[in-house]
């Protein structure tokens, strides 16, 4: 029998009605297209999509699973290693991950091991979620600060394990990243709203607005529970250090996306919270949040969005579909040339870039090459809305309050493999020890933890 | 949580609310601020804590109603609870023995003041207080502030109370008396910080201002609240929100809290028009 070499595609909404809404762009697999994607799978024995896998979800049993119709089963087999489905298959880079391992690359593409896992979370969510049995409630309580993936996939585990656990969020909603960062477009909130209504389900509590350092000191954490996990997340944007970078009109994408998704600026003025981009906005960086911000720029009125990247594309950290869905929706490149100062008018806002051009040198020590400015090829273009996307680090609020933590100079938690901080009973994961990184990846800290907890706790 | 249990009219859109929030009064110290949300669809906005008792475990919040945010805080009642409430944010204020601290506090700015001249007197200070408003009636505090300063002196803009002119008039008369001043702390709209850090830049009389940007998330995550200080970019969240106000680059900061003028006024004619057609 012969595979089909290509995956089956995925309906998206049409780009120029897209940059109109927030609507989600990719509209899913139907029933059919999920059985037809998922008898592409050649069910290897020696599963080497597993092996991409952040959290070793069972993939080919889940997508025998959706084979044989047993949607139910599916759900439950992800589920086992995944609380958030909905959310990872929309986010996730499995062309990075599973997808890139799979044994159908060598003759095409790979099986859409995404799609699938988000057809079945979006079939339970339509059904309604089946909230596992919690066999023995255990006595030790555990803290976790941070609504984030790694917080949630630690403190579901846990609470699958019969542990008190108690969320603290810092923000007003929980979901962290999930919610201020990722727009609407990409993963529509009420997704995270029902995912953390899950996690909730299974008998975690989580209150907002509390600061650890701040609302409650560490210590007094530290009396009430009997182990704690940091999952703080890296919220503090990265500049660029060149003149005119507290002008308006330039943003940190941190406050561009957190107007936008989680203060619903899109909606002003029936949302109080206001966004202004003008007509011509520059998106500094080509990461997956650069994406984010220039999409978003288009849907908040923009109507020129440029992304201006120092070296070329072949180098974009973005995901190859997020760069692509950019592209279609009618943002412009402007590869190997940086901003070298912004420009201001009498009222302090922005109104011009200087820029130069780069070319790409010997590669540096992240094995890329390296970008070098041409000289005396600076150019100025005019401009309404700058948003810097260049990174995030650790916010060292936290870090800073806690006597004792090992904090690396760029302001991560040092952990082991297990997630163990230097103090004992304290844990940490995701991009408050790592920097920057991806949603699963947090999650898969936040489940090594999870287990590395238990053991500390029994 | 966050239910207003007392509120006071200070002055027609001078508002003081008595807030119960008994993790943020355990917490607070003088000086920090929190960030409320008044409604789902509110901005975050900062607002500096007036007041705190912890055995009450209460807050007190006051703030004078400008545009759509404030105007919906200043709506809630007794019995009302906020919709969302954080903090306490900020640093604390640096309380030490400075020896004589002149506090200087213009407006609303008087309320963030208050618990500042409390604590310095207590920690041994001689503490001289200006106080500054528009008018007579808009002056507040100044029974809670003289309790707590050895002297106070006052300056409204129309002379209906102490001397006619600006708080840096008496500042300025009290430095020429050849009165000792160790240190000058001065919290009130920008025009009134800026004012007071020119003049005791020439004194070289070391100041601290306490600065109220635009913010969002209050804790240092998006740089909305971003001020020049020096030749630096800080988070007024984070790193303040008081600096050395001879580094702080006023001019910056007055334009970069103008930067939704615009918006705020779109904001505040649709709320009012909402008001008036639900009150008919």
């Amino acid at each position: 029998m012969s595979v089909r070499k290509t995956q089956y595609e995925m309906p998206k909404l049409d780009p120029k009605e897209r940059i109109k809404t927030f609507s989600e762009v990719a509209l899913g697999y139907d029933e059919e297209t999920a059985i037809k994607e998922a008898e592409r799978c050649l069910q290897c024995k020696d599963k080497p999509c597993v092996k991409g896998c952040p959290v070793g979800i069972d993939i080919p049993a889940f997508i025998k699973a959706i084979r044989e119709r047993r949607f139910e089963d599916a759900v439950k087999i992800i589920k086992e290693k995944n609380p958030i489905p909905a959310i990872t298959g929309r986010v996730c880079p499995q062309e990075k991950q599973c997808q890139c391992m799979c044994r159908l690359n060598k003759i095409g593409e790979p099986v859409a091991i995404g799609r699938l896992e988000r057809f079945v979370a979006d079939w339970e969510r339509r059904k309604g979620y089946k909230i596992p049995k919690i066999e023995k409630k255990k006595s030790k309580k555990v803290a976790v600060i941070g609504s984030g993936p790694a917080g949630i996939a630690v403190a579901s585990d846990l609470a699958l394990k019969g542990y008190d656990v108690t969320i603290f969020e810092a923000l007003h909603e929980p979901g962290g990243v999930l919610l201020y960062g990722i727009p609407e477009f990409r993963l529509p909130k009420e997704i995270v709203r029902q995912e953390i209504d899950y996690v909730k389900a299974l008998g975690v509590k989580i209150l907002c607005n509390v600061i650890v350092g701040k609302t409650i000191t560490f210590d007094e954490l530290r009396k009430e529970f009997d182990a704690i996990f940091i999952g703080a997340g890296a919220g503090l944007p990265r500049w660029l250090g060149i003149p005119g970078e507290e002008l308006n009109g330039v943003y940190s994408a941190n406050e561009f996306l957190t107007r936008v998704n989680l203060m619903r600026a899109y909606r002003f003025p029936e949302y109080d919270t206001p966004i202004r981009v003008g007509k011509r906005v520059v998106t500094v960086g080509a990461g997956n949040v650069a994406m984010d911000c220039a999409r978003t720029a288009l849907r908040v009125g923009a109507e020129e969005s440029f992304i201006i990247y120092r070296r070329s594309r072949k180098e974009c950290p973005a995901r190859e579909e997020e760069v692509e869905n950019a592209e279609e929706e009618g943002v412009r490149f402007m590869f190997l040339a940086n901003p070298v100062r912004f420009i201001g008018d009498e009222k302090g806002n922005v109104v011009g870039m200087e820029y130069i051009q780069m070319r790409l040198g010997e590669p540096d020590e992240s094995g890329r090459r390296r970008p070098i400015p041409i000289p005396n090829s600076n150019s100025v273009m005019q401009v309404d809305t700058v948003i810097i996307a260049i990174g995030q680090r650790p916010n060292p609020l936290i870090t800073s309050m806690i006597e004792g933590l090992e904090v690396r100079k760029d302001g991560t938690i040092v952990v082991d493999e297990k997630g163990r901080t230097s103090i004992d009973g304290v844990f940490a994961g995701g991009d408050i020890t790592t920097g920057a990184a991806t949603v699963i990846s947090a999650m898969g800290a936040g489940r090594r933890a999870a287990e590395a907890i238990e053991e500390y706790l029994s | 949580m966050c239910e207003i249990i007392d509120k006071k009219i200070l002055h027609e859109n001078l508002k003081q609310i008595v807030v119960k929030a008994p993790l943020i009064a355990k917490h607070a110290n003088p000086g920090q601020f929190v960030i409320v949300m008044a409604d789902e669809k509110g901005e975050r906005i900062p607002i500096t804590i007036a007041d705190y008792d912890r055995e009450e475990g209460t807050i007190t919040l006051i703030f004078l109603e400008i545009g759509t945010s404030t105007k919906k805080l200043g709506s809630l009642e007794v019995g009302d609870k906020l919709y969302s409430l954080c903090g306490p944010l900020g640093n604390p204020s640096k309380i030490e023995k400075f020896g004589t601290v002149v506090c200087v506090g213009g407006g609303v700015g008087v309320a963030s003041l208050y618990p500042i001249v409390r604590a310095l007197k207590r920690e041994g200070n001689r503490v001289i207080s200006i106080l500054g408003a528009r008018t007579k009636s808009l002056l507040i505090m100044e029974k809670e502030i003289s309790n707590y300063s050895d002297e106070l002196m006052i300056a409204t803009d129309d002379g209906s109370k102490g001397k006619k002119g600006f708080v840096t008039d008496v500042l300025r008369e009290l430095i020429e008396s050849g009165e000792r001043i160790d240190h000058v702390i001065a919290v009130g709209p920008i025009p009134m910080m800026k004012a007071v850090s020119e003049l005791t830049k020439k004194y070289r009389i070391k100041t601290t201002v306490s600065l109220n940007p635009i913010m969002v998330c209050g804790m240092g995550m998006c740089g909305a609240c971003r001020v020049r200080v020096g030749k630096e970019i800080k988070f007024a969240c984070v790193d303040g929100p008081e600096f050395d106000g001879h580094k702080v680059d006023f001019d910056n900061l007055m334009k970069r809290n103008q930067r939704f003028v615009e918006e705020e006024g779109i904001s505040l004619v649709r709320y009012l028009d909402t008001q008036w057609k639900g009150e008919v």
